[in-house]
């Protein structure tokens, strides 16, 4: 009985954490990029990347579907190397780092953009190199927002059901995250097990609202030091 | 206080009002639930009805059998159920909710296996999924989706169940499964028969056997939380009359003499 409660936890604990990971360096990589990018194309690159905050989770399924699925785009170039995506595990993790990677860019981006440049062009007269300017200097200084986005994509993540089951289907101990979990929970009249997992979800919540009330607090005082 | 907080508050509440005028003031309405897979039958039948009761509006709520009934449990507008499984109708009947001398059988079915159309996987019966080449299998939610159940019972029958678990992708409703066999995401999937005549882009490769086949029984009911009894009554009395029967028919049903 335990195993029905664990499975979809487990399924989405560590579907949620690989998406995370993915979108804190995709989205720092990408928010740096944009913040001091200038070109032309700047608002239509922004709208690209926060595009799928905006549309529908649906939509969102629907476009992974058409261009994962066996007759879409990559689908079919996975399929030269044997391995199909959509109903498997790693589908999950697809759209779980779709759909969260624009709260972790968006307020990299912010967070980057607030950052006085002179403090920057300081450690280029000291004669750093950019890699150690970004590590040093930049992402410290923008460190508040950037773990804001961190904590929100990975709520993001954690809540997204619509297009993971669009793309991951439902296959209790393999694709079944929390919330498809809950759902089906609900279509079939369990309503104790739905209730237990709404309580495991209220609870990581917590605790990630929690890490992000720790995060920032700690950072405030390394920046001030 | 505000003013302006005095206004989105008027304002909220003559919305309100609103929709709750909105939902009240309807003349005859009768609200059809049934299984997704009667989607294309009942739509059309719900246009045969209107065009002698211009008067009366059919609003239909398709769905997997076991939603419906969560949802009728759950107090949703509902008047007539018409279910691809007794056993849904079965629970409602425990619980009150439908008028007992208003169940009928209404329909028969067969469930069959299906392959996408331009599939190249030797797939001939239902013992031939447990194959290392067959990566996954769609099904019906088993606990909500008819379809699903009488899958469940077929792999049971024939002893495969355990080696089909892992790879078995449950869906909400047997049109999905469908789609997912059409769009060949997945090797194989167990539908009704009638629901495979739909697409041209999957292939029937195994009938379920006699004794799952001969259970497949659809039927009809009016709720008794129904706000319009006769007309509830009226409609499934069309249900079973030949000018709806003719149409179950063209879909592939075999419709239940009374």
């Amino acid at each position: 009985m335990m195993e029905t409660y664990l499975s979809p936890l487990w399924i989405s604990l560590s579907t949620v954490f690989t998406a995370t990971v993915i979108t804190f360096f995709t989205g720092i990589a990408a928010a740096r990029w944009m913040a001091r990018y200038h070109g032309r194309m700047r608002d239509f690159i922004d709208g690209i990347l926060i595009l799928p905050l905006v549309l529908p989770p649906t939509v969102v399924g629907l476009g992974l579907l058409m261009l994962f699925g066996k007759h879409g785009a990559i689908g079919q170039m996975l399929l030269m190397f044997g391995a199909t995506v959509v109903f498997s595990w790693p589908a999950t993790v697809i759209t779980a780092t779709v759909v969260a990677f624009p709260l972790m860019y968006m307020n990299a981006r912010g967070a980057f953009e607030q950052v006085d440049i002179s403090m920057e062009n300081a450690a280029r007269t000291l004669g750093a190199s950019e890699w150690r300017i970004f590590w040093s200097v930049t992402l410290p200084l923008a460190w508040p927002g950037v773990a804001a986005g961190a904590v929100l994509a990975f709520a993001r993540a954690l809540g997204e059901f619509g297009a993971t089951l669009m793309l991951a289907g439902y296959i209790p101990g393999k694709t079944a995250t929390i919330p498809v979990a809950i759902y089906f929970a609900v279509q079939d009249g369990d309503m104790n097990q739905a209730l237990i997992l709404v309580l495991i979800v209220l609870f990581i919540v917590f605790a990630s609202l929690g890490a992000l009330a720790y995060f920032k607090s700690k950072t405030y005082k390394v920046v001030t030091v | 206080m505000d003013s302006r907080y005095a206004v989105y508050v008027s304002i909220s509440l003559l919305l309100i009002v609103y929709l709750c005028i909105g939902c009240s003031t309807q003349a005859a309405t009768v609200n059809v639930s049934a299984g997704a897979g009667l989607t294309d039958a009942i739509s059309e039948i719900n246009v045969l009805y209107k065009q002698g009761r211009p008067d009366v509006s059919v609003i239909a709520n398709f769905a997997a059998a076991g939603t419906l009934q969560q949802q009728i449990e759950n107090g949703a507008p509902a008047d007539v159920f018409i279910s691809p499984s007794p056993k849904h109708m079965d629970m409602l009947q425990a619980k009150h909710l439908i008028i007992e001398n208003t169940r009928r059988d209404l329909l028969r079915n067969k469930v069959v296996l299906i392959i996408p159309g331009d599939s190249t996987l030797r797939i001939t019966g239902f013992k031939d999924l447990t194959g290392d080449m067959v990566k996954k299998v769609a099904i019906g939610d088993p606990e909500s989706v008819p379809v699903g159940m009488y899958a469940q019972e077929i792999f049971i029958e024939y002893g495969i169940m355990d080696a089909l678990k892992s790879r078995l992708v449950l869906a909400g409703t047997v049109r999905q499964v469908l789609q997912y066999v059409e769009s060949s995401n997945v090797d194989a999937g167990v539908v009704f028969m009638t629901d495979a005549k739909t697409s041209t882009d999957v292939q029937i490769v195994a009938n379920a056997p006699d004794d799952i086949n001969n259970k497949v029984v659809y039927p009809v009911a009016v709720i008794d939380t129904g706000k319009d009894r006769a007309a509830a009554v009226d409609y499934e009395e069309f249900l079973l009359g030949s000018q709806a029967g003719s149409v179950f028919e063209k879909y592939g049903f075999s419709v239940i003499a009374h």
